[in-house]
């Protein structure tokens, strides 16, 4: 038998790259790293009954009111969003002893309420600004407590031990429907 | 002395690419790996809003998303220019939201399931009334635990 043996053909693999390009550019283009992100919240749990009616010191509470035209009322007076912060650390920390402010940190509520013509955009910076605060007072507390920043790091230990001092009491109440939008 | 004397000068040589597939490929499984599709059509506009609390979402077998905002220009003859709600790939109302909820749970193990987190994504500027609505829903069905998306970044934006 004639087993002449030719040499191998050699494959052309020099469209192997453009293949590969191909599909690094489809990749590339799909791709999306972002990491979803938000503000985390817990509901209040629901009960049927109307909440008790428990006797809490004016002074103890901080409320901020947002209505349709996504305008602010902090403890009966108008306010803007940027003063929101301060005021908030203010009022739950009460460094000058004030008789108006919170008596204690832990004695701090915070009542947000809304209409449900407001925008949530409006609504998202409010509690964002109400967050920043928690946040930064719990901050504050980290570096004097422990000389330690407050990040995800941190022991629990140490944050219960901060949390126990200045909780995160925010509570939301039904919102109000003078500017709904029409259907 | 001759025998090893380089030759040089006349042409230069051809850089190999041989290794250009190789380099590609290896960027190429790096996408692959990292890429996540986009498992949900948008049929509703949305932009979250700006802010800067933000937590990142852990695991995401963990989280549903429930998409409020405007319908998209396409849709707007059928379903108007109110806010809506899409879960998975289609218009919803708030009555359907138990099941979707219950749905997802029934995916996740039974020992995980208090950590399952409702993402609300929700366009900035539509109103509260839709989100209040989507609210006292998961309230009512016991899913407390909610996150409102949201981008980083300050946005300051004036009370009109």
């Amino acid at each position: 038998m004639g087993s002449k043996k030719r040499p191998a053909t050699e494959i052309n693999a020099s469209s192997m790259a453009d293949i590969a390009f191909l599909l690094l550019v489809f990749f590339l283009v799909t791709t999306t790293i972002d990491v979803e992100r938000g503000i985390t919240v817990r509901l209040p749990e629901w009960s049927e009954e109307p909440p008790e009616n428990i006797q809490i010191n004016k002074r103890n509470v901080f409320t901020v009111l947002v209505n349709a035209q996504n305008q602010l009322l902090v403890r009966g007076e108008q306010a803007n969003v940027d003063e929101l912060r301060e005021r908030a650390k203010e009022f739950i920390m009460n460094p000058s002893k004030k008789e108006d402010l919170a008596e204690f940190p832990n004695a701090a509520i915070i009542s947000l309420k809304n209409d449900r013509g407001t925008k949530y955009g409006t609504y998202i910076e409010v509690y964002n600004e109400l967050k920043a605060a928690y946040n930064e007072l719990w901050e504050e507390e980290s570096m004097t407590q422990f000389g330690e920043h407050y990040s995800d790091d941190l022991p629990k230990a140490k944050k219960d031990k901060i949390k126990a001092k200045i909780p995160f009491v925010l509570s939301e109440a039904e919102a109000t429907s003078y500017g709904e939008e029409s259907k | 002395m001759g025998k090893f004397k380089k030759k040089r000068g006349d042409t230069t040589p051809a850089i190999s690419t041989a290794s250009l597939p190789d380099i590609v490929f290896i960027l190429l499984f790096f996408f692959m790996v990292i890429t996540k599709m986009r498992e949900t059509d948008l049929k509703v506009k949305v932009q979250v809003p700006q802010a800067t609390e933000l937590e990142k979402l852990e695991q995401k077998s963990l989280v549903h998303f429930i998409y409020i905002g405007r319908p998209m220009e396409r849709f707007q003859s059928i379903y108007g220019t109110a806010p809506r709600i899409q879960l998975d790939d289609s218009f919803k109302t708030v009555e359907d939201i138990p099941l979707f909820v219950e749905n997802h749970k029934q995916t996740v193990q039974p020992a995980l399931r208090n950590r399952i987190t409702s993402s609300l994504r929700v366009d900035g500027d539509i109103t509260m009334g839709i989100v209040q609505d989507v609210k006292t829903k998961l309230r009512r069905i016991g899913q407390l635990k909610v996150n409102y998306a949201a981008r980083r970044g300050v946005v300051k934006e004036k009370a009109d």
